[in-house]
């Protein structure tokens, strides 16, 4: 079991905050100490829409342990409104084709189980094709 | 000796401080199983069907992923500081976990820890509006500005029985202010319990059991129409009074059989009648019903919304809407949309979705 | 700088080994190695191992190799960087003979994957990623190099074959290759037809894991033996470099920075232009690595690096001869062992020792072992010299 690992990251997991850097104004996912775009110091949070884009994808047939149990699932690079690139999984698919460009936007979704179905479970960030509203 | 159902209006539940609901969110999954797929796979497509279909959670889906997005929708109406939600409740008869709450994980989603109350509820289909009814004391009384409640469920339905066609999935979040804030007022609410057990699921039991025909007049007509009747009487309102109803609704007739004992006609609960196309959302139903009639509400419409859980007791609520309201409606995904996004599956998928089949 | 030359070299077949241990197939690569070097004897043994821990429940490989290699006393550790573990392994061979402190080194590459299966082996895999933003979210590194290929095909208008020649020139070359796991040619038809592991990664845009160890003797030139019998093959340059870890953390997904960077480096060192390189072992686990590590190289343009696997330029005949005895794709993805089969392979091709699949008259051969996306990127120059 790896409580403590996922736990120190829910504010990441389950509301996709950041970091802005306090020189460059850039933003910044997953949060680091040092600004990839400046080289300075950054640590102040941010918290990012959850508006993105596809920027590429694929779909998984041969899960690893742990995954297994949810495939086939498609993955995509996301790229959020404000800069940055993630990878997640996308959900909510339905029939819908995804495509390059596609406008996704974040949803919180169970990831898997911290080991077997004893453990706890661990939620995260997944991305589906955006709603209506 | 007296008699205990005797009322008058000191026994409505009336806060010191007027509320109101200062923001509403729903959700309903994308899957739908329509119910002949049930029938054709237990009954050979004999006998009739409770409802068109059910709303059924993806693989990645349960109660407490649900709520944390009926509680986004519910602050992006809203629009106030997650901060300041003083208590973040959960109702539902399916917790992912047996020990550990749902509302820590979905107070902490929403950005409203630590300084909150979080707590699980469990009143069979009534643990959502038991929540509501508790926000309206913690926000009534000057002790917090904002509380959250909500009811959700991703309800157990045994394969094959009765309860299958209909266990669905869904419900709503609700943020409880003050009244002044809100987009619609509750004017005050009255609760009516007994013990009656019409329906239950004992510990480490996976499917819950009923009392078949017994589910019906002692239990969910009795308790809704005793509550309802209770609530108007002591406001002095008929249901003339109001322009739309919602009811607990664990098939397409029970809702519409109550409206019409109550004396409400079948276009006062055509907005909150969702269970014909989502299924019984169980403490999702009554709270999920207000929202479709909060979507399409306009400023000074009256509502009655009455729950019913197994065990059995309903709450009562006399809501008034308020001009605020038609701004917040579009702020958020409504509950029609949700329903008109839609990727029908068989009984397979669904027995996958739902974790019925035996794994090892 | 003193000349370090490859007097020595040993692999065994690439493959699903069920018989053979972790330490034995090891040990047979060495065996051969020291074999091959005529009686040389090692100082120090670098290990150059990806998954031995996850799959073997196994750490500390350099003192159990050592140990069963018969040579217990002499200095050894494991190197690891995902796929690019054998050229780290190679790299510190050498800087350790540069460096004054050691004569001779071994460095053994070895993987054994099939210590585990089905899943276990996926999730193993996904170790070498980010694992709190990649791996957690299901991602393996088929799907990954599925990313590139994916946005690659979308951004250069790639026809649906368009990756075909990587495979096809792959199993031309592995059908002459008696240690590689497949050693058959494939048509193109069989490449059309192949299903879609990771739309619209195909079985055959992706390397088959494969069990195998290969092992190189490094020493100075001056310490050759009188009798050594094989042409002299030197390091003539190195570089090293690293990328992002996670392939979404880059600022420009389509070029293979880190082994652009250490290709420089290497072709500097060893002073001589792409143009002058006779051959190149990149690093093929799937067809899109090898398209961006053509263009990394310098050998393609951006967006073309698939032009020359599709016009025949990759074949053995071809302007820039790659994956001479199989590549990743034929002769099997031996992870912490691929560094050291690409170096053994250029040897003997630069031995002219590559039987059927000789190029003709090679003097330069560039290596590249690649960890993930080019997140670690090591490169060679190996020489033949007079």
């Amino acid at each position: 079991m790896e409580i403590a690992r996922h736990w120190r990251l829910k504010q990441q997991r389950y509301g996709l905050v950041g970091e802005v850097c306090p020189h460059c104004d850039y933003k910044i996912f997953p949060p680091r100490d040092i600004c990839p775009n400046c080289g300075n110091e950054a640590r102040t949070q941010y918290t990012f829409s959850g508006k993105g884009e596809i920027f590429s994808y694929t779909t998984i047939y041969e899960a690893p342990t742990g995954y297994d149990s949810n495939a086939p699932y498609t993955v995509a690079i996301v790229k959020l409104t404000e800069g940055p690139m993630i990878t997640a999984q996308l959900t909510d698919l339905g029939e819908q084709p995804v495509e390059i460009g596609m406008p996704v936007e974040m949803v919180t979704r169970k990831i898997r189980n911290d080991g077997d179905e004893r453990g706890v479970i661990v939620y995260g960030y997944k991305f589906r094709p955006v709603m209506g509203a | 000796m007296t008699n205990s159902s005797e009322t008058t209006s000191n026994t409505l539940l009336k806060p010191n401080k007027p509320v109101g609901i200062v923001g509403y969110g729903a959700y309903v999954p994308r899957y739908r199983l329509p119910a002949r797929e049930v029938a054709r796979v237990w009954t050979g497509g004999k006998g009739g069907l409770p409802i068109k279909e059910k709303a059924v959670p993806g693989l990645d889906e349960d109660v407490i992923s649900m709520s944390i997005e009926a509680a986004r929708n519910a602050m992006a109406r809203a629009q106030i500081n997650p901060m300041e939600l003083r208590a973040v409740w959960v109702g539902s008869e399916s917790h992912p976990y047996a020990v550990k709450p749902s509302s820590t994980l979905v107070a902490e989603a929403i950005g409203a820890v630590p300084n909150t109350q979080a707590a699980d509820w469990e009143f069979a289909c009534k643990a959502g509006t038991e929540a509501l009814v508790a926000a309206m004391g913690l926000v009534g009384s000057g002790m917090a500005r904002y509380a959250m409640a909500i009811g959700m469920d991703t309800a157990q339905g045994k394969p094959g029985d009765a309860l299958e066609y209909t266990a669905g999935a869904g419900g709503a979040a609700y943020i409880v202010g003050p009244a002044e804030e809100s987009m619609a007022v509750i004017n005050s609410s009255y609760s009516y319990v007994t013990d009656t057990p019409d329906f239950w699921r004992r510990e480490n039991q996976k499917y819950p059991e009923h009392g078949m025909r017994f589910t019906g007049e002692p239990a969910y007509f009795k308790h809704i129409t005793e509550a309802a009747t209770a609530l108007m009487q002591a406001s002095g309102t008929k249901a003339s009074d109001y322009k739309w109803a919602a009811f607990h609704q664990p098939n397409s007739k029970f809702p519409q059989r109550v409206a019409g004992m109550l004396g409400f006609s079948l276009e006062q609960i055509a907005p909150s009648l969702l269970v014909p196309v989502i299924g019984n959302t169980y403490a999702g139903a009554a709270l999920i019903g207000l929202t479709g009639i909060l979507d399409i509400a306009q400023p000074g419409d009256r509502i009655l919304m009455v729950s019913f859980g197994s065990g059995a007791g309903s709450d009562a609520f006399d809501i008034v809407v308020t001009d605020k309201l038609l701004d917040a409606q579009g702020r958020a995904t409504k509950t029609q949309e949700y329903i008109s996004r839609r990727t029908e599956i068989d009984y397979a998928t669904y027995a996958r979705y739902r974790g019925k089949l035996q794994m090892k | 700088m003193k000349e370090i030359v490859i007097s020595g070299i040993g692999q065994t077949a690439a493959g699903e080994q069920w018989e053979i241990s972790l330490r034995d197939l090891a040990y047979q690569a060495i065996k051969q190695a020291l074999d091959d070097s005529g009686g040389l004897k090692p100082q120090a043994l670098f290990v150059g191992n990806m998954l031995s821990l996850n799959l073997s429940n196994q750490a500390h490989l350099g003192g159990l190799l050592a140990d069963y290699a018969g040579l217990t006393g002499i200095e050894a550790v494991t190197l690891e960087a995902a796929g690019a573990s054998g050229g780290a392994a190679l790299r510190q061979g050498y800087l350790a003979i540069a460096s004054g402190l050691v004569d001779t080194a071994l460095v053994v590459g070895v993987e054994k994957f099939t210590d585990k299966i089905g899943t276990d082996v996926e999730a193993a895999l996904a170790s070498g990623m980010d694992s709190d933003y990649e791996a957690m979210q299901g991602l393996t590194p088929v799907a990954q190099a599925a990313f590139l290929m994916q946005r690659y095909i979308y951004e250069y208008k790639v026809p649906a074959d368009g990756f075909a020649g990587f495979a096809l020139t792959a199993h031309a070359n592995g059908a002459g290759n008696k240690f590689a796991m497949y050693q058959k040619a494939i048509k193109p038809e069989t490449y059309a037809r192949a299903e879609k592991v990771c739309d619209p990664l195909n079985l055959f845009d992706a390397a088959p894991l494969a069990d195998g160890a290969a092992a190189l003797i490094l020493t100075r030139r001056d310490l050759i033996p009188q009798k050594y019998s094989h042409p002299l093959i030197s390091i003539a340059g190195m570089g090293s470099s690293t990328d992002t870890l996670a392939l979404h953390d880059r600022q420009d997904l389509l070029s293979f920075q880190a082994a652009k960077i250490a290709t420089t480096q290497a072709l500097k060192r060893a002073g001589i232009s792409p143009e002058q390189i006779d051959l190149f072992e990149y690093h093929d686990a799937f067809s899109i690595y090898a398209a961006l590590s053509l263009e990394a190289a310098g050998f393609a343009k951006r967006g073309l690096g698939w032009q020359l696997a599709a016009d025949g330029s990759i074949g053995l005949k071809g302007k820039i001869p790659c994956a001479t005895m199989g590549g990743l794709k034929a002769r099997g993805f031996t992870g912490g062992a691929s560094g050291i089969y690409q170096a053994i392979e250029a040897a003997l091709q630069l031995r002219g020792s590559a039987g059927r699949n000789q190029v003709e008259n090679p003097q330069h051969a560039l290596i590249q072992s690649l960890g993930g996306p080019a997140s670690t990127a090591v490169s060679f120059v190996l020489k033949k010299t007079s």
